[in-house]
């Protein structure tokens, strides 16, 4: 038998690779090209970023309740939002019905609280995801719009500000999905009535402008309606922008049922899987895990384009903040407006995206075969 | 390697006929795939397909479960003649377990998710109940400890003993392997054989197309040679390798045997 082979003791690595050093060098400054680059970022950041904090922070009022406490000094006038705060976020929703809005949402964040705790099991999660989907649409119908339980009316036409924009994008979502998995599976059938009819309806969504369904739901669908017969000018926005997403979104699905192998079919039909079983449990898991990333930035798109609804007259966060930024006492604050409801939208999008982003690692379990 | 296969006792075959295709032609558009393919296989006969790629083989056995249409003919799996009738379709599949040879687990199910899928959906077993059935199975090929496992997490042998653990639970009356050692390391086709050859101790109806002539010879009742479509050759393994009649199975098996 030969000596026992023992490896040479490891060496520490240089200085240069590791630590602060290290990764300046690495990142910053790897090649002449970076180099410039790092000193042309250093050099844009180094302008840029003074003024813009003294704007935002530094020479920024804060408080006050009307245009006087907002000299014009070179910094922005938050007090602008703060006065209008309540406005944007409920639009002409009545003042004292407010607290329907907030029950709604305290309800939500409770019951979908537990769908973003990790120590939750999948299947607990799932169900729970599945009855609130069900049930809560219902519950923020009754509390928002009322006239049950001895709740007052309150017409969709007061709804405004952000919570217009959230019912809207989350109406949007969650029936666009749904919808346009459906018209991917069609798209993909075997049934040439059904392909036709799925291609037709995707091809005719995504070739319209959102605008021009936003027009057509508001201005022509009620000359075709017999009189005294109208829908709520909300909902037909809503059926607009479902149908339409719901094209994109079929699309975004229809990539994602593409990339399994068709071995994955075949075993389980093997089985004795039928169709929609196949479907539900084997390919569609799959599939729609694989386009998380295509979802979510349908999501986000829809979420900003619900801005659009402000052509038909709806009041969404962006409408009332431009009506505010109009109000002949405030005139001379768009810039504080827009940067607010911009930070908003930002906002969600950005939550949205961190939240896609952990799902796909959550799920990720290898797709090797 | 597939001399050290322990060799199942050949039992006497009951008369009971299990697979009958009969005049089986298809096309894929214009190209004839299956000349004519008769076959009889009886309740506890093991098969050995064998031929060169592009013979037909697997579309065979694919037919049999009606994972491919098929243009004429006829074919009666356990006295249900297969029809265009999805739920009659769905009814024979449940009888007729596949091996792939890429395995086809579905990745995204643990290792016992896997097994236990199909006896919970398509039989309606209760939850508990199939599951137990499944860890049964895994502990048959030989793998309960990987149950809590993603099927990426595992080598393709083991992977491929899944597959098997994963159509054994639905109690199929017969197993059809398609290649199902083709895609794996060497020194992993032995523990897939292995299972098999414990699966045909067990008096399973099996079809295999398989270029493992080991196997072939210790396990088959029948060894069927294939070649352009069409069934040149049906024999006992003992025949078969040592006293081929056509001039192209002795051709194909100089090729596979003598490298």
């Amino acid at each position: 038998m030969a000596e026992a082979h023992i490896p040479h003791p490891d060496l520490p690595p240089p200085v240069s690779t590791i630590g602060v050093i290290g990764w300046l060098r690495r990142n910053l400054f790897s090649s002449p090209l970076n180099i410039v680059l790092t000193i042309l970022a250093v050099y844009l950041l180094y302008t840029a970023l003074p003024p813009l904090l003294r704007w935002v922070l530094w020479n920024a009022h804060w408080s006050g309740d009307n245009r006087a406490d907002c000299p014009a000094d070179g910094g922005a006038c938050w007090v602008f939002i703060r006065v209008h705060f309540e406005q944007f976020m409920y639009g002409f929703y009545p003042d004292d019905q407010r607290w329907r809005v907030k029950t709604a949402l305290v309800v939500l964040i409770l019951s979908a609280a537990p769908l973003f705790i990790r120590s939750v099991p999948g299947k607990i999660k799932m169900r729970l995801g599945l009855s609130l989907l069900a049930i809560y649409p219902v519950i923020a119908f009754v509390l928002f719009k009322g006239g049950l339980l001895g709740l007052a009316t309150v017409e969709t036409s007061k709804w405004g500000g952000l919570l217009l924009t959230l019912v809207i994008a989350g109406v949007g979502m969650t029936a666009a999905l749904p919808l346009g998995v459906l018209l991917a599976l069609g798209r993909r059938s075997q049934m040439p009535a059904i392909q036709t009819l799925c291609v037709t309806f995707i091809e005719f969504w995504r070739g319209v402008p959102l605008i021009t369904v936003l027009f057509m739901s508001s201005v022509m669908l009620p000359l075709f309606m017999p009189a005294g017969v109208s829908f709520d000018k909300l909902l037909r926005a809503l059926i607009g922008i479902t149908l339409f997403q719901a094209a994109y979104m079929a699309e975004v699905v229809r990539g994602g049922l593409q990339a399994i192998p068709k071995g994955q079919i075949e075993a389980a039909a093997a089985l004795g899987l039928g169709y929609w079983k196949t479907m539900g449990l084997i390919v569609l898991p799959q599939a729609l895990k694989l386009v998380i990333p295509g979802i979510v930035n349908t999501f986000i798109a829809l979420f900003k384009d619900t801005s659009l609804v402000l052509i038909i007259g709806l009041f969404d966060l962006m409408n009332i903040v431009h009506n505010a930024t109009t109000n002949p006492d405030w005139l001379g604050f768009s810039t504080e407006g827009y940067v607010f409801t911009a930070a908003v939208y930002w906002l969600f999008c950005f939550s949205m995206s961190r939240y896609s982003h952990s799902l796909e690692k959550r799920l990720h379990t290898g797709h090797k075969r | 390697m597939p001399d050290s296969l322990s060799t199942p006792a050949h039992k006497p075959l009951s008369n009971e006929i299990m697979i009958q295709m009969e005049g089986v032609h298809k096309w894929y558009g214009a190209f004839h795939v299956l000349k004519n393919i008769n076959l009889t296989v009886q309740k506890g006969e093991r098969i050995v397909i064998c031929g060169p790629s592009g013979s037909g083989k697997s579309t065979t056995i694919r037919c049999i479960n009606r994972l491919e249409e098929y243009q004429s003919g006829r074919i009666v799996v356990s006295g249900q003649e297969l029809s265009n009738d999805v739920k009659q379709i769905e009814q024979i599949r449940r009888e007729v377990g596949m091996v792939f040879q890429h395995f086809n687990l579905f990745p995204h199910l643990t290792v016992l998710e896997n097994c236990a899928l199909a006896p919970i959906w398509v039989r309606k077993l209760p939850r508990k109940q199939a599951e137990a059935m499944a860890m049964q199975y895994l502990e048959r090929v030989k793998i309960p400890e990987q149950a809590r496992k993603y099927p990426g997490q595992l080598s393709g042998g083991q992977q491929q003993r899944v597959a098997i653990a994963r159509s054994l639970c639905m109690n199929p009356k017969i197993m059809l392997f398609d290649e199902p050692t083709s895609a794996l390391d060497p020194e992993m086709i032995k523990e897939v054989l292995d299972t098999m050859v414990t699966l045909a101790e067990d008096g399973m109806t099996m079809i295999c197309v398989t270029h493992e002539m080991g196997f072939a010879k210790t396990v088959a009742h029948r060894v069927i040679f294939m070649d352009s479509g069409e069934i040149i050759e049906e024999k006992p393994p003992e025949q078969f390798f040592t006293n081929p009649e056509s001039e192209r199975t002795k051709l194909f098996l100089s090729q596979i045997l003598h490298h």
